[in-house]
This record gives C-alpha cells, structure tokens and sequence, in this order.
C-alpha cells in the first residue's frame, strides 16, 4: 500500500462553528503502530479534530488521508468501517442494555439474515464479549447486567473493550481516564499498553501529562484551535509541554502540579 | 455524580447496586402481575358486599374483559413499541377511525344499494384488510419520517396526525358511516376471533422485541440515541420502522372494531391512544424509554380490563369510570417517574 508508513493524515483541517474557529489548519500525522496524544487547554480544539477524523462531524476545510488514501466520513459509521474505533468522552453505552449487547451494538451476531428481524446469536455475542474483555483484562462480575448498574470504571472498561476488539487500523480516545478513579484508570492504561505490543496505533485525548508521558511516543500541543507543534515524548520534558500549551515560555515550575 | 466516587469504594457500591438492580428489573412484569391479582381480588371482594356475588368466578364476565381490551391492547402492543424509543404516539385512537372507515368502504355488500363503492362491492376479504393496513402503514410512516428527519417532538408529530386522520375519517364520507360488511369481512370481529388475534400479535412482537435485532435497536434508542447513532444503527430508518408498526397495529384494531360492530364511524377509537398509553404505563414501560416488555403491556391491558369491569359490576356511573381511568393513567406515570428517580439516585 502506498501510505508510506503513514495511517493517518490531515492538511489544512479546519473547522468553523459559526464565527467559532474551533479548529484551523491542522497539519497532523500519525504512523504504523505509532500511540500519540492530544494536549491542549480546554478549548484548544483537541475534540474539535477527533470529531472531524472520525465522521461525528464533518470538517469546514481541509482533507483527511487514510491508509493512503482520502476520506470523507459523513458518519462514525464510515470510519468505523475502515477499522477505525473511537471511544468519545461522552461515553457511547446504552444504558438499558447488558455487556455483550452494548459490545456489539449496531453489529450484532445474529443466526441468519433477515434484515433487522433476524435472531440474535446471545450466546456467541456473551462468549465474543468473555475473551475480549479478558484479552483486556477486565473483570465485569455480570455480563447480563444492564449498563445502568455499573460503576463509571467498568462502563469506561466495556467502551474500551468494544472499540479495542474491533479497532483493526486505528483507536481514537477523548478523555478515557477523566472519570475515573485511580483503579480503574490504570487499568484503562494497561489496555492501551496491550493495543501498543498488538501494534495498533492510538491517539489518545488526554489532561493527564503524567499519563501522557507514560503511554505515549509523541505529543502533538493544541492551542486556540491550532497545532502548536508536536514534541518526541522520550525528547522533551513537561516544561516544553506546558510552555507550548500555555504559550508562555518561562514561569513554569520545574514542580508544577501538572506534571 | 457517584461515577467519580474513588475506586476502593465504587466497586462494592457497583456490585451492591448490581444485584439490587438485577432484582428490580425482573419484577418488574412481576409487580405487575401483582398489582393485577390484587386489583382482581379486591373487586371481588367489594362484590360480595355490594352486589351479593362473586366478580371472578364468572365465565361471561372473564369474557368480557378479556374481549374489551383485545382491540385497544393490539394498540397497545404498537405503543409499547414506541415509548420504548423514547417516543409517543397520540395518533393510534384516529388511524383506528379512519382505518375502519376506509377498509369497511371495500368491504360492503353488493345488495346494499347505497355502498360508498357500487362498483367495488362484495370483494374477497383481504382487499379491504390489505387497503385498511396500508392507510395505517402510511399513516405510521408519516408520523416516523416527520420525528425521523425533522427532528420535531413525537409527541407534536403524532398530536398533528391524531387531528388529521381524525379530519380524514370525517371526510371520507362527508361524515356518514359506513355499513352492511360481506360475511367474511364481519368474521374478523366476531366471538373471541379479536382475542386471538390481539394474544397472536402480542407473542409476535414479543419475539421481535426480545429475540431479534430489531428489539435490540428499539432499547438502544430508547436508552441512548446518540450512543446509537455512533454504533451504527440507522436511528431514522429504526423510528420510522417502529412508527409504521404502531400504525399498521392501530389499523389493525380499526379493522377489527368496525367488523365486529358491522359498521364504521369517523368516531371510533376517540381516546383509544390513551387507554393504549395506560396498559403500556401500567405494564411497566417506561415513559423515558429505553424499558418495558409485551409482556408487561398485556398484564397492564388486563389490569385495565379489570377495572373498567369492575366498575361497571359495582354499578359505578359511566362519569366516575371516566374520571378514575384519569386519575389512574396520571398514577401510573407519576410510579414511572418515581421509578426513575429512585434508579438514577440508586446508581
């Protein structure tokens, strides 16, 4: 394939609420088996740009070239079905619904086709959600229990369970951890180390700068709906974040709490 | 919000909650059930102080209930349907007008020498079902693809649709009703036949709605739209899918209705959306979408069936009935919102 090691890329990619600049030019890449972030301020336009790679909206200007080639997602369906999974901050769980039906929503296992009438295959949907959630180490009590039922944890855990058992290209994050408590933020960070060793590419929406650093290989700083640059994580230090971030260069505390 | 309660202490909460849940949810057809035997014998005991006899051990009487909510309860069965997408069907009682107008308009006697049709007089019983499922079908479809793609309230949408079917019926033939069915057109309604059909549509949909895709994407929608949309499920084919449901049902009903009384009026079936939202309520479903069951909706049809019979047995006035059947439709709601709250406290 000719993408030249290159999964995904943006030229120009711009987006206008309105008058709102939500996002301007974004020249953004990211390679094979390559775990990127997000940074930026609140506002900066870090959601702004997952929803336009993945089909929630679609942008103002600019192109989005993947695998190669480019793409215009009219919905998360399209993207989705070139292997791109997305996990959104709001999270995407249908709250009346057990595990297994909330993992394979909208793709379900069912005996033979007869258009939306066809018979669900339960037992094949609860054994595919067994091994992906034990592939991801995730220990939910009950798989028959309705969503409504769960702590913020394993509601984030079966989001990320879906989208890692079907996510064959890419994986896209906004805010995994941002409810969580400790526990269970590290066990969504020992997930995305598993989807690192399996080489699928993530890019990962995150305020966490400790997390940051520890999951991924480059950091790409969004600011007021631009990219401020992006910084090798194993090269740079929190200082140089912040400062891109922020847009200041000096006053930062070498121990300022956001680190 | 308990969802950034601190790990250590969420997971046993979580759990507790869980099993507490759990219990909840299938009880749920169960409290019904309950609340249906109590009602029962609580009729029957006021019917040994008032009336001097019992109020269940009545074969005709047990007939008559079960006979008097087949019709709204195929309603009901549509309705159910649609709350659990979150949504609302107002317009069931006026399709069921209009549907018993029109069908009946293919299904006169040729000796009747004032048909609506002369010409289409006396044709085989399936042209006038078929053509009655269809003005259903339409009008279903309508209602979808207005809450579908215009995004206004179901509850406008249908509210737009009660008026105008309603307006139809009238129309159709300058407010005249329409009489003198062939044979096989009136056996539709007659005995238990509206029972049957009513109890065959009800294990239908109750296959669809647990067993199938469908069913799946009905709760998904209910409970999450845009969690939904982002799984993949065509909300706006769904909701039309199901609104079409609803209307072929209520035409169903209008069918059967005007079979059984051997004549049709653009009046038939007023207030039937309501009676039809009640079994639902009762039963059960949710009004906030996303929960309920058939199986809920039709212990909800017997509790209603009970009580308008009971009353009656105790020589209620008509007057009261109606102001009762009010009081216990706002009940129903007022248990579904408390139901509601306590939920989302509880998680």
């Amino acid at each position: 394939m000719a993408n030249d090691g290159i999964v995904l890329k943006t030229e120009g990619l711009t987006k206008y609420y309105g008058g709102v600049h939500a996002l301007e030019d974004a020249d953004f890449t990211l390679h094979e088996g390559e775990h990127v972030a997000i940074v930026g301020d609140n506002g900066a336009g870090k959601s702004t740009f997952v929803r336009q790679i993945t089909g929630v909206e679609q942008p103002t200007a600019g192109k989005v070239f993947f695998d190669g080639k480019e793409v215009h997602f009219t919905s998360p369906i399209d993207a989705r079905d070139v292997g791109i999974e997305a996990v959104f901050q709001n999270l995407a769980l249908a709250d009346d619904l057990d595990v297994p039906s909330n993992i394979f929503l909208g793709r379900e296992e069912t005996y033979f086709n007869l258009g939306p009438f066809s018979f669900l295959n339960e037992k094949k949907m609860y054994k595919r959600s067994m091994e992906a959630l034990e592939r991801t180490g995730v220990k939910i009590p009950n798989l028959r229990n309705n969503i409504a039922n769960m702590s913020g944890g394993q509601r984030q855990c079966v989001a990320i369970s879906r989208a890692a058992s079907f996510a064959s290209k890419l994986i896209i994050m906004d805010e995994p951890t941002a409810a969580l408590g400790v526990q269970e933020t590290t066990q969504v960070e020992n997930i995305i180390r598993g989807l690192k060793k399996q080489g699928i590419p993530l890019i990962l929406v995150s305020h966490n700068l400790r997390q940051v650093f520890n999951l991924v290989d480059k950091i790409w700083v969004f600011r007021r709906g631009k990219i401020a640059g992006m910084l090798e994580a194993d090269k740079t230090d929190g200082n140089e974040v912040v400062s891109l971030i922020t847009g200041v260069k000096t006053g930062v505390h070498e121990n300022a709490s956001y680190i | 919000m308990a969802e950034r309660t601190v790990t250590n202490q969420a997971e046993p909460v979580a759990a507790a909650a869980t099993v507490e849940g759990g219990k909840r949810q299938r009880s749920h057809e169960l409290n019904a059930l309950i609340g249906l035997v109590g009602i029962a014998l609580i009729f029957e005991i006021l019917g040994w102080i008032f009336q001097g006899q019992s109020f269940l051990f009545n074969t005709q009487r047990l007939s008559i209930i079960i006979l008097q909510v087949a019709v709204v309860g195929i309603i009901a069965i549509g309705v159910t349907q649609v709350i659990i997408t979150g949504g609302i069907d107002l317009s069931s009682g006026s399709i069921v007008g209009l549907t018993a107008m029109v069908a009946m308009s293919f299904a006169q006697v040729g000796t009747y020498p004032r048909a609506v049709y002369p010409n289409l007089t006396d044709l085989p019983v399936v042209i006038p079902v078929l053509i009655g499922l269809g003005v259903g079908l339409a009008a279903g479809f309508i209602n979808g693809a207005l809450i579908a793609y215009t995004r206004i309230p179901p509850f406008i949408a249908t509210l737009g649709m009660m008026v105008t079917a309603r307006g139809a019926a009238k129309w159709y033939t300058r407010g005249q009703p329409v009489s003198f069915p062939t044979d096989s057109f009136a056996a539709i309604g007659q005995g238990m036949t509206p029972v049957v059909i009513f109890l065959a549509i009800a294990l239908l949909f109750h296959v669809a709605l647990k067993y199938t895709v469908y069913g799946k994407h009905t709760y998904a929608i209910g409970s999450n739209e845009s969690a939904a949309r982002v799984s993949g499920i065509s909300v706006e084919r769904h909701l039309i899918l199901v609104y079409s449901i609803a209307g072929v049902l209520a035409a169903l009903a209008g069918i059967v209705i005007a079979s059984r009384g051997l004549t049709a009026q653009a009046g038939m079936g007023v207030m039937y959306e309501l009676q039809a939202i009640a079994m639902a309520v009762i039963g059960g479903v949710s009004l906030s979408g996303g929960r309920g069951s058939i199986v809920g909706t039709v212990i909800g049809a017997a509790i209603f069936g009970v009580i308008i019979s009971g009353f009656t047995f105790l020589r209620l006035s008509a007057y009261y009935q109606e102001m009762i059947m009010g009081a216990i439709i706002v009940a129903a709601v007022v248990a579904d919102v408390y139901r509601q709250r306590y939920r989302t406290g509880a998680r």
